[in-house]
């Protein structure tokens, strides 16, 4: 992980609520760090899993989804739709060896841009922790192009690869 | 061989089962229309073809090249580029060339621990030396060479350019008899370049005869757990079926007897990633976490329900792996760690 390393989080955020509060937390002064590049979005039942898993491809650290609180949604349950999505990606993306940090929901109502800003501070501060991603090149190895597997010599195999009980 | 005039036909198997094979003789006797129309040029599985035969052909012998499986090891990929550069069509045939299909659930894992598995921690191994292959060995008549072992499964179309994809585990006999009859009749293909024939457009859904009723469910089943209420679709019992996200043309054959869809056609028209469309279908029909819950609450109660999803992954990339969005896992290579693998 290189000293300049700044995480990038891409952000999902409701027109409804989620988005204002960017706003409100814009003219309001408030400082939080400048590490999320939001997205505007009808609802946060419109993020498709397959949005989050792209953002995460194209090189993002972490994806925050931010929507109304259940009960306020302007579309009555996208947002109850976008937390089952959530819980079940979450699941999915431990198993592709991401980290469960590096996706994030937030509830953030139109009055709450400290909430949103307090969210993408501590997000941030996270994924410093864990370091970048990088999926294109520390996964599928730049090009894409798959790598030759290293197999280890036999004999090395035989000192280094104990029985698995 | 040459000089009849017949077109030229080549099948050959990469990083599959074998299944692919067997499915183009499941056309019953309507192979022997395949064998009257055809001259084989290359079949190992079949006749007696060696490599250097194909080799000496000129380019663009073969009028149609059946590949089936995906792209594991450096055999697999100098095979696709040789019958690539040999074939006038050629055909990504079955699951694993169109999108790695099983061999590609290694993706999940590092192939440390693939050979781990396959030669030293199974039971029906006996390896007391512990030997494990290399690609190249010294031996006293000189060195041996055997194909180079990647670090992931790769899709055929990830490796050369295909003219088309049949897609399935095993294409179903009908839809490769559609196939073949044109080819043999001349009748046109659609425009090549990575084109689905072969199959439907829509959803395994649609071609299903079990009734939706828009019933939402409260967890997941496992098949061997509970007995399907029989004419009612199997994913409002709670059975996993992959049919809102599934490319239709096997006419609904599994959930027909009961059986949810395990997602062999792939991703259907203008999806890209199967799973991810399947993981949205599946927050529909869940119906736990609603508006009379609390809001601290919601997210521990739908993650209970989803738990009883076993192997999300797996289950959700059953076929589709290699062609998905992410491709593989993130793991340390050289640590024995399998990534994230529960
Ligand atoms: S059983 Fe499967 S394929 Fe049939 S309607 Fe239900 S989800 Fe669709
Ligand atoms: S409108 Fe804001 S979450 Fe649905």
């Amino acid at each position: 992980m290189s000293a300049t390393y700044e995480p990038v989080i891409v952000g999902f955020l409701c027109n409804w609520c989620s988005y204002r509060a960017a706003d409100l937390a814009g003219t309001a002064r408030l400082h939080y760090a400048p590490n999320m590049r939001p997205i505007r979005v009808m609802c946060s039942g419109r993020v498709e899993p397959d949005l989050v898993l792209k953002a995460f491809r194209e090189g993002a650290d972490g994806v925050l989804i931010a929507g109304c609180h259940p009960g306020e949604c302007h579309y009555i349950e996208g947002n109850l739709k976008a937390l089952r999505r959530y819980v079940l990606l979450k699941q999915l993306i431990r198993q592709w060896g991401i980290e469960p940090e590096r996706l994030q929901l937030v509830w953030a109502s139109a009055s709450e841009g400290t909430v949103l800003a307090a969210a993408v501070n501590r997000m941030t501060e996270q994924l410093r922790a864990l370091g970048p991603l990088r999926w294109q090149q520390t996964v599928l190895g730049g090009d894409g192009r798959p790598v030759a597997a290293a197999v280890p010599k036999a004999e090395a195999m035989a000192t280094t690869m104990p029985e698995e009980a | 061989m040459a000089g009849n005039g017949k077109p030229k036909f080549a099948m050959y198997w990469a990083a599959s089962c074998g299944g692919c094979e067997i499915a183009v003789l499941n056309i019953g006797d309507k192979i022997l229309a395949v064998d009257e129309a055809f001259d084989i040029a290359f079949w190992p599985c079949a006749a007696d073809f060696k490599v250097k035969d194909v080799e000496s052909y000129p380019d663009g012998y073969i009028d149609l090249c059946l590949f089936n499986g995906g792209i594991r090891n450096s055999e697999n990929e100098e095979m696709a580029h040789l019958l690539r550069r040999k074939s006038k069509v050629l055909v990504a045939f079955g699951s694993c060339a169109h999108e790695g299909c099983i061999p590609a659930l290694a993706n999940l894992t590092t192939p440390e621990a693939i050979f781990r598995a396959a030669y030293l921690n199974n039971i029906s191994t006996e390896n007391p030396k512990r030997v494990v292959p290399q690609p190249v060995t010294k031996v006293p008549e000189g060195e041996l060479h055997i194909p180079v072992f990647y670090d992931r499964v790769r899709a055929l179309d990830q490796v050369v350019a295909v003219d088309y994809i049949i897609p399935g585990c095993p294409p179903e006999p009908h839809q490769i008899w559609n196939v073949l009859e044109a080819v043999i009749s001349g009748t046109p293909l659609p425009p090549p370049g990575s084109t689905i024939i072969g199959a439907g457009k829509v959803a395994v859904c649609e071609e299903c005869p079990l009734e939706k009723h828009e019933k939402t469910i409260t967890r997941f089943y496992r098949p061997y757990e509970i007995v399907p209420e029989p004419g009612l679709c199997l994913l409002e019992q709670g059975l996993f079926c992959m049919g809102p996200a599934t490319r239709s043309g096997c006419n609904a054959r599994c959930p027909r007897v009961g059986m949810g869809c395990r997602g062999c056609y792939g991703p259907l028209d203008g999806v890209e990633d199967q799973g991810a469309r399947m993981l949205a279908a599946l927050a529909s029909v869940v119906g736990v976490g609603t508006l009379r819950d609390e809001e601290p609450k919601l997210e521990p109660l739908i993650e209970e329900v989803m738990e009883t999803l076993v192997d999300p992954a797996g289950t959700l990339y059953r076929y589709s792996m290699a062609h998905s969005l992410l491709q593989r896992a993130r793991v340390e290579t050289g640590s024995s760690a399998a990534g994230g693998v529960r």
